[in-house]
């Protein structure tokens, strides 16, 4: 059934050609029942199958000749990341009931995007995974060029070549790898029990993870993240903050980390710059991301540059999760996964449907007089409580996440935790300053009244970012809804490379 | 009754919450009312709490373990013993005060008093955590309601405050955090019990120093650090001098049903993680610093007194008062650190001091929460007036607003017979034997407090009527109702400080004899 | 299947072998009778409809003849071979022609259609003989005839001058390009004693290169590089590309793209075998795999290059045609059976690519004037159809999932590391190249999805043969990209079966 998932997004893009000229209302409430399709599925999915294990959901040969197979398959890890992605999906929709350009195109490029996204997310063959990762970025592209707003060409055309470049990066690891192992399968079971010698993996390890880490946002090639997001429509923003980046992330643990796990933590013979061996650069590198992209957002002027660096940071929390390797900062990794999808989707929403779509701007400076908390309250109220949660506040599904990654680093990387400290401390004064200059800016008068109001908050906005925040404060207070499932993945034969490694 | 049918706390703290939702969604009219409702009912539950705790018991009661979150080794766990049934109850009063003290807000009233609500949840879930992540999260979460209260509804200066309040805060608070984290790793766990009991058998920091073997750092220094760390995150929040810079422009910037909320249970939110926390995980530590330690809480009494007496505001010198109050729970308890060995001699002496601790919370929140009470009805009378100069010889035409402020500030100053009195007392006595020379510097803040104390009386009541108030009116019915009760309980307290201290005295000798080791 | 192997020539069976060349003779004359006697007086797109589906009839009776009555024979040593390898690709040749006919009846820059019909039949039959062959002299007439009509194609269209000038210039780099093959060829011959190339590579077998080898190899490789557009010798194909009418240029872009590299391959692969050296960095032993490899380079990074400041859809789809014929190279380079497989697939799948984006070009340009990419502004708006399929026909060219032009790319570069892993800079040059290419097939589509219609463009319709043929030809790559296999197992198949 998970399958579908996949099968019904495209056969909604395709459905989209099929219904008449001008019916924009149709269009919207077909990719709405597709998206809630979607996101059904998975959450049978994820309700029925308890046990994180891994569970094959179909199996085809595709090319015998090259051992490649139609193999989907999840596991706990994918099954969060798949509710995840039907989630954002769902809300995603109902923060684009505005778009009346070219509707049809735009649900029908929203909806490839999602069904390749669910594709990657439930690919168990490499081939058939880097397929689907390689279908996201094209109508990546035309959501942003064509429903974008600022530089949104220039936005997209770096959006599109960084995920290139990343995944043309992957693409050469994965056949190098493919080739050495003998070239029977594409397989990730078969590929990551096949003992690759040392040496290759230092060579492919960071090659196949900086070909993912550039979508995860890594730093010093996030620089594609901020445009992109900012460019971006409201809901391709959703989509690509809430889980494009988080398809880089997951590649990094599902490929790279996998296939390669000695690349990580052998040591190289010599140390460069006090660092030791690739585990300890990225580490690093996600440490400068986490602060870096705090510091940019705490200077933005433009609201949703300040959401795009965010995202930077909180993306540096994964990846420093993924480097601790050990099973509370993976875990953590991916809960934050889970988290960071949910609040910069909802953020975004914010920034961009709610405030963006009303006002025409986006200048701190500009939003302050319009005195936005008392005329549009109910987007106010949503980015304090996107704020707070995104700031790690306890109660919201950012702060598991972070603290999980926390005690990981602490256990890995005693300095560098002190370091995400000072980001964390960072991150809630550029989220403060944000929310007093958009929303609560200085005016003790009453606000004068606009030329034109603004309309007031829709139903299906106020319904988006319900849900999100529901789903946020869920995972907040009961995380275990998705460790559960996420710990067993994490202990399954398929990561015993890494657990021989260095698994704390 | 330490098993209870249903999870009584649990309850208390979801209580609020739902509150809050309800009041959210209600509209202006129906607010304040249902809010007031809703904070009856959170008294209510406390009270009962309070009739079926076991006194003669010092163990946790109606505790509630649930599985919560494996990899972090976190469990539901709550429970109350003495200080935490206090802490509630002295909660669940403040709370309807506050709501009372709001009477003249009239912007998002739902809003408001909403987040009043969340911000007694938050309370109740942090007096009745027993580990550190349940703790933490209500601690921070706490910020948000206090942040925007101040913010939305405060006086002109209100975002910096609110700003520099949150920020002062936070950064205690990520201290804090880095600190458990650490602890964590090292033990895996964040129960407060188990890190009490490790820290008793001496081998907490040394798992510690194992685990973060920082090459440069002796143990010693890993283990101050440590403390460090969790000392700047409470001490931020009692405050201590010089961590309290947030507080008075906090204070007189929020609205007053606000300050009645910050001063009178958030307050003692810090000097209760002190009890909790820093006394029995980090006693040692505290044993290497406590001569500094001892300054500084000499410092908040005096320095903070000596602030009062220059404040013109009366919602200042107030927020000073509350300092100074503050400062004689804290130099309580560094007294209490400073002979943990088996020095059963002393035993008397700590027991006494720790009551006057837990006293003294109790009667500051009460004691302050009525005075802010007044300041709220003042600034209602004259529409926002709160200085010192403003007024003069009130006494005049409202002597019965005159007279029960009288008696809460002769009770903010300690007289016998009134509540302050007794935890005031307690607490010198017991500290005096432990450490003399701290003890007797404090009595410059006693004296002090006495003198601005007096001056409030003087300068607002007494001397010759100010014109402008000719037509100043006194309380009325419904306020002189509203009062009768915090006032009869200053009375109460003082005069039979019995009523709290049965409640508290076995907690007071299990924590006593937990430092007996 | 009838199997012929004689030393003798037996001029029935002969016969028997070549019945599908004689059958597309016969095709083109029929068809320049038919236009010349009978039609004259028509409409030139009637008389385009009648030569066109003559012609396409006899590619199509021959495709029959070759797929009903196989036949496997080597006569005269390799002079004419037939085997399932070489039907695999006469087959594939023809059903590219019966395309590019096709495309040709819409169109309206000749009156002379019978003529152009029959060169286009005459061209195939060179390629039909081409690649049956592994004789140096077949090979070289063979090629010639392609040429010659390819030349006369180019300039059809008669009132253009820029196709003049494209045929001209077409004309003077292909004669220069055919000397020096004939030069290698002769001192092959020089050297061997033989046409054969079982037989020259018998011969050449040495472990020391001599020198006239050496140079037969680079002039060979000029020849050969100038027909499969491969860099530095590519210097026709910009002008071709954007000069000649659309038909032709799809023609010289794809059919005779196929047939010139599977000579290449056997070429290299046969002729030169034992004279390979290496490529490896920085063990270069020299050969033809290192001057091949040093081309393939130097064609993927030109191409891609100079692609991206293109203004013109036909001059950026010659210089992809460069890098394209870059990556081509490297199954050469690779020369392992599994890369012959790899180039097939690819170059098969990328002529279908390319023939699709012609169609489209030729209809925008019959409404628009020109190829400029300014032109292709908000297509999509005026003729989705045709937009759609080019934007599916461009992404396959950048390689983009799940269309042919990836699975295509991603097997070639396997194939290329399984046969050496020290080939592996070139993978990765072949791999950051076509990262970089995708920057300038996005600008088309941006031109098409996301410009907005200029305000003064007028509505126009598709002419429906073309929507038809885009359609088919974007199903076929997307087909072919879903499932590889449909041809790869074919491939495979004749690759076994002909034990090459």
């Amino acid at each position: 059934m998970l399958a579908w998932t996949i099968y019904i997004s495209f056969l909604g893009a395709a459905a989209m050609f099929l219904l008449p000229k001008g019916s924009v209302a149709l269009a919207r409430i077909l990719a709405l029942l597709t998206a809630v399709a979607g996101f059904a599925l998975a959450l049978t999915a994820f309700v029925q199958h308890r046990s994180g294990e891994m569970l094959t959901v179909t199996r085809v040969p595709w090319i015998p000749s090259l051992g490649i197979e139609y193999h989907l398959a999840a596991d706990g890890i994918s099954l969060a990341l798949i509710l995840l992605t039907g989630i954002v999906a769902v809300t995603g929709i109902l923060f684009s009931w505005d778009i009346d350009h070219r509707t049809k195109e735009f649900f029908a490029f929203y909806l490839v995007l999602i069904g390749a996204v669910y594709g990657v997310f439930l690919s168990y063959d490499l081939f058939l995974l880097f397929v689907f990762y390689e279908i996201v970025i094209i109508p990546k592209y035309f959501l942003i060029a064509i429903w974008g707003s600022t530089r949104r060409e220039y936005g997209a055309m770096k959006l599109v070549l960084y995920s290139f470049v990343g995944s043309a990066m992957v693409l050469v690891g994965l056949i190098a790898a493919y080739v050495v192992s003998g070239s029977q399968s594409m397989s990730l079971g078969d590929l990551a029990g096949y003992p690759f010698s040392p040496h290759f993996q230092m060579f492919a390890f960071p090659l196949v993870f900086v070909g993912f880490g550039i979508l995860a946002g890594l730093w010093p090639f996030h620089t594609w993240a901020p445009t992109g997001h900012v460019a971006a429509p409201t809901a391709a923003s959703m989509l690509l903050a809430g889980v494009v980046m988080k398809l880089g992330a997951y590649g990094c643990l599902r490929v790279a980390m996998t296939l390669f796990p000695l690349g990580l933590v052998t040591p190289w013979n010599h140390h460069v710059l006090g660092l030791g061996s690739w585990r300890g650069v990225f580490a690093l590198l996600a440490v400068v991301g986490i602060i870096y992209g705090a510091l940019v957002a705490l200077v933005q002027k433009d609201f949703k540059f300040v959401i795009g660096y965010s995202s930077v940071s909180h993306m540096g929390f994964i990846l420093l999760g993924l480097m601790t390797l050990n099973q509370i900062g993976l875990s953590g990794a991916i809960v934050q996964m889970f988290s960071h999808g949910i609040l910069a989707g909802l953020l975004f929403a914010v920034v961009g449907r709610m405030v963006y779509a009303r006002t025409h701007t986006r200048e701190l400076a500009a939003l302050g007089p319009m005195s936005l908390n008392h005329v549009i309250p109910f987007a106010a109220v949503a980015f304090v409580i996107a704020g707070m949660a995104s700031m790690g506040l306890p109660g919201f599904s950012g702060f598991v996440a972070e603290l999980m990654i926390l005690v990981g680093a602490w256990h890995a990387f005693p300095l560098l935790a002190v370091c995400v400290g000072i980001g964390i401390v960072i991150g809630v004064v550029y989220v403060w300053r944000a929310m007093q200059k958009a929303f609560f800016a200085e005016s003790r008068n009453e606000p004068a009244s606009p030329e034109h109001p603004l309309p007031p908050i829709s139903l299906p906005e106020r319904l988006g970012a319900i849900i999100l925040i529901g789903a946020s404060v869920l995972v907040g207070v009961y995380p275990q809804l998705l460790l559960n499932i996420i710990v067993p993945a994490l202990n399954s034969p398929l990561f015993d490379g890494l657990r021989k490694g260095s698994w704390q | 009754m330490s098993t209870f049918p249903i999870p009584m706390l649990t309850i208390l703290t979801a209580l609020p919450i739902v509150g809050a939702l309800v009041v959210f969604a209600l509209g202006k009219n129906r607010a304040r009312w249902s809010a007031l409702a809703f904070s009856f009912a959170a008294l209510l539950l406390t009270l009962v709490l309070w009739f079926h705790f076991d006194a003669a018991s010092g163990a946790l009661q109606f505790q509630e373990t649930r599985s919560w979150i494996a990899p972090l080794a976190v469990d539901y766990h709550v429970g109350i013993d003495g200080l935490g049934l206090l802490m509630l109850l002295l909660s669940a009063i403040v709370v309807p005060i506050g709501m009372a003290a709001s009477s003249q807000i009239q912007q998002r009233v739902p809003l408001y008093y909403s987040l009043i609500l969340l911000l007694q949840a938050c309370l109740f879930g942090t007096f009745t955590a027993q580990n550190f992540f349940h703790f933490f999260l209500f601690w921070e979460l706490s910020l948000v309601p206090a942040f925007f209260l101040i913010k939305l509804w405060g006086g002109p200066r209100s975002t910096k405050a609110a700003t520099q309040f949150l920020v002062y805060t936070m950064v205690g608070s990520v201290a804090m955090l880095l600190t458990f984290l650490a602890l964590f790793l090292a033990t895996h766990t964040f129960d407060f019990a188990q890190l009490a009991a490790l820290a008793q058998n001496g081998q907490l920091m040394p798992a510690v120093v194992d685990k973060l073997a920082w090459h440069r750092f002796t143990p010693q220094h890993v283990a101050l650090i440590l403390f460090a760390g969790a000392f700047l995150g409470l001490a931020v929040k009692v405050p201590l001098v010089p961590f309290h810079t947030w507080l008075p422009a906090a204070y007189a910037e929020a609205p007053t049903g606000t300050t009645i909320l910050l001063t009178g249970a958030m307050s003692k939110m810090g000097v209760y993680g002190f009890l909790r926390i820093l006394l029995p995980i980090f006693f040692p530590q505290m044993q290497m610093v406590l001569t500094p330690l001892l300054w500084l809480a000499v410092a908040t009494i005096v320095l903070s007194a000596y602030a009062a007496l220059a404040q013109k505001d009366l919602k200042r010198i107030l927020a000073y008062s509350s300092i100074n109050h503050l400062g004689y729970c804290m130099l309580a308890i560094f007294a209490i650190a400073k002979f943990t060995g088996g020095d059963a001699d002393l035993t008397a002496e700590k027991q006494a001091a720790m009551s006057g601790v837990f006293l003294q919370m109790f009667n500051h929140g009460l004691t302050a929460s009525a005075l802010f009470w007044f300041v709220a009805m003042l600034e209602k009378r004259t529409g926002g007036l709160r200085g010192l100069d403003d007024f003069g010889g009130l006494r005049k035409v409202a002597p019965v607003f005159t007279g029960l402020m009288g008696i809460a500030l002769f009770s903010s100053l300690g007289l016998p017979g009134l509540n302050g009195f007794i935890g005031e007392f307690l607490i010198f006595k017991g500290s005096f034997p432990l450490v003399a020379w701290a003890t007797s510097l404090a009595v410059l803040g006693l004296l002090t407090t006495a003198l601005f104390t007096l001056g409030i009386l003087q300068r607002v009541f007494s001397g010759p009527l100010n014109e402008k108030w000719r037509a100043f009116p006194d309380l009325t019915i419904g306020e002189r109702l509203a009062l009768a009760p915090a006032i009869g309980l200053m009375f109460a307290l003082g005069l039979y400080p019995q009523l709290v201290l049965a409640a508290i005295d076995s907690t007071v000798i299990q924590i006593v004899q937990q430092l007996r080791f | 299947m009838i199997a012929i192997n004689h030393a003798q020539i037996d001029y029935a069976q002969l016969l028997q072998l070549v019945w599908p060349e004689i059958i597309l003779v016969a095709a083109a004359l029929i068809a320049v009778a038919v236009d010349l006697l009978l039609l004259r007086k028509q409409t030139p797109r009637l008389r385009f409809a009648v030569a066109a589906s003559l012609g396409s009839l006899g590619c199509v009776a021959a495709i029959l003849r070759l797929v009903l009555a196989p036949v496997q024979a080597n006569i005269l040593d390799g002079t004419l071979i037939a085997n399932p390898l070489v039907r695999l690709v006469q087959i594939a040749v023809l059903a590219l022609t019966i395309f590019i006919l096709l495309l040709s009846v819409d169109s309206k820059f000749t009156r002379h259609v019978g003529e152009f019909v029959l060169l286009v039949l005459i061209a195939t039959t060179g390629m039909m003989f081409l690649v049956a062959s592994q004789d140096l002299l077949v090979i070289f007439i063979s090629l010639e005839l392609l040429s010659l009509s390819l030349y006369i194609l180019a300039a059809f269209s008669k009132r253009s001058l820029q196709s003049w000038e494209a045929a001209l210039k077409y004309f003077l780099f292909g004669g220069m390009s055919a000397a020096f093959l004939l030069f290698g060829f002769s001192l092959l011959y020089g050297l061997s004693n033989s046409t054969s190339l079982l037989a020259i590579a018998g011969a050449i077998h040495s472990p020391s290169l001599n020198p006239l080898l050496v140079i037969a190899i680079v002039t060979t490789t000029i020849g050969l590089g100038f027909k499969v557009a491969a860099a530095p010798f590519h210097f026709w194909a910009p002008d071709v590309y954007q000069g000649a009418p659309a038909p032709s240029a799809a023609f010289i872009a794809s059919a005779s793209k196929v047939a010139s590299f599977f000579i290449f391959f056997q070429l290299a692969v046969l002729g030169f075998a034992g004279a390979e050296g290496t490529a490896a960095l920085p063990h270069i032993v020299r050969g033809w795999v290192p001057v091949l490899a040093l081309v393939a380079a130097v064609s993927m990074l030109l191409g891609n290059l100079v692609a991206i400041t293109q203004s013109s859809l036909r001059r950026l789809l010659a210089y992809s045609a460069v890098a394209h014929a870059g990556y081509m190279l490297l199954a050469i380079v690779a020369h392992s059976q599994q890369s012959l497989a790899a180039l097939l697939y690819y170059v098969i799948t990328y002529a279908l690519a390319t023939i699709g984006a012609f169609a489209v070009i030729a209809v925008v340009e019959e409404h628009k004037g020109s190829d400029q990419l300014s032109n292709f502004d908000g297509l999509a708006r005026q003729a989705p159809v045709l937009s759609f399929g080019l934007a599916i026909f461009i992404l396959s060219l950048a390689g983009i999932p799940p269309l042919a032009g990836f699975f295509g790319k991603f097997y070639l570069f396997v194939t290329v590391l399984q046969s050496s892993k020290s080939l592996l800079w070139l993978v990765v040059l072949a791999i950051a190249m076509s990262a970089v290419s995708l920057y300038y097939y996005l600008k088309v589509l941006k031109r098409m999805y996301v410009a907005a219609l200029p305000p003064d463009a007028g509505q126009f319709e598709s002419p429906v043969l073309s929507q038809v043929l885009v359609a088919a030809l974007a199903a076929a790559v997307v087909l072919l990209g879903c499932a590889p296999h449909l041809l790869l197992r074919w491939i495979e198949a004749a690759l076994q079966a002909s034990g090459l």
